[in-house]
């Protein structure tokens, strides 16, 4: 592919049309799936996508700063997941469900 | 096309592929583990951008940790093929239509991205030592707040599932 050479050898412009893949992929599923878990793991994945994205940039302009930010993206996303698992085993506990497309309590 | 580009276009597809699995596999405990492999795929991909410390911290924190609470609930909660909700194929279809495009106008739009060559770019910046001064250097304070994020993390999630008496219903 033409473009950018990253010093590993691979162009930077192929780095940049993974991650949009990959970020696609996971806002498709977050719109097809309809198990809550399911849809949690596409955000972590789009999250991926990011994280790929930054690394790649960090390698093109030779500063660490990029992966530093990677590592916050994973502290976040692990917070993240722990609170979201939790919120999702209380509604499992009070639906015997985890379609969100019975997640409507709050409407009535 | 060199042996590096070859190896990158194949990493590539193989993370693509099995992205696209997480997805279409209708049994979670399948999607849990294809997640898995896409992660280990990603961590190839940091390697390959000389980012070994990113690539092992990626596999601990999300192969190792996070996943493994996904596949702990979904157990827990015993979830199979039958009890997996279904979407209508309507649905399926706008879904695809709307992620293809999306993807299409990215893909349109980034591709004839130009960037200029930066000369003599440090390519030892992704080791454990040089993100480690900056870590503790420039990126103290926010590495110390993160610790409270994780705290009150922590404290949220034992709070939210604690068995109390129901009060709605």
């Amino acid at each position: 592919m033409e473009g950018t050479l990253l010093n590993s050898g691979v162009s930077l412009q192929f780095y940049i049309i993974l991650a949009t893949i990959i970020f696609c992929i996971g806002v498709l599923g977050v719109m097809i799936r309809r198990n809550a878990i399911i849809i949690l793991m596409c955000v972590e994945l789009m999250l991926n996508a990011v994280n790929l994205l930054m690394v790649a940039f960090s390698n093109y302009h030779g500063k660490g700063d990029g992966q530093i930010f990677v590592f916050f993206i994973m502290v976040v996303a692990a917070a993240e997941a722990t609170v979201g698992l939790s919120i999702l085993v209380l509604l499992y506990r009070n639906r015997k469900t985890v379609d969100i497309g019975l997640f409507n309590k709050l409407k009535d | 096309m060199s042996t590096v580009e070859l190896i990158a276009t194949i990493l590539g597809g193989l993370t693509v592929g099995s992205a696209l699995m997480v997805v279409l596999s209708t049994h979670p405990v399948r999607s849990v583990l294809f997640l898995i492999l896409t992660f280990f795929m990603i961590s190839a991909n940091y390697i390959m951008l000389n980012a070994q410390f990113i690539a092992i911290v990626n596999i601990i924190v999300y192969a190792g940790a996070i996943m493994v609470l996904f596949l702990f609930v979904l157990m827990l909660l015993n979830l199979s093929k039958d009890t997996e909700p279904k979407t209508s194929v309507l649905m399926k279809i706008s879904a695809a239509i709307a992620g293809g495009v999306l993807a299409t106008v990215l893909v349109a739009a980034l591709k004839d991205a130009a960037f200029e060559t930066i000369e003599n770019a440090d390519n030892t910046i992704g080791l454990v030592e040089q993100l480690g001064m900056l870590l503790f250097d420039k990126y103290v304070l926010p590495f110390e707040v993160s610790s409270i994020l994780f705290i009150s993390a922590m404290v949220g999630a034992v709070l939210l599932s604690k068995k109390e008496k129901q009060i709605i219903d």
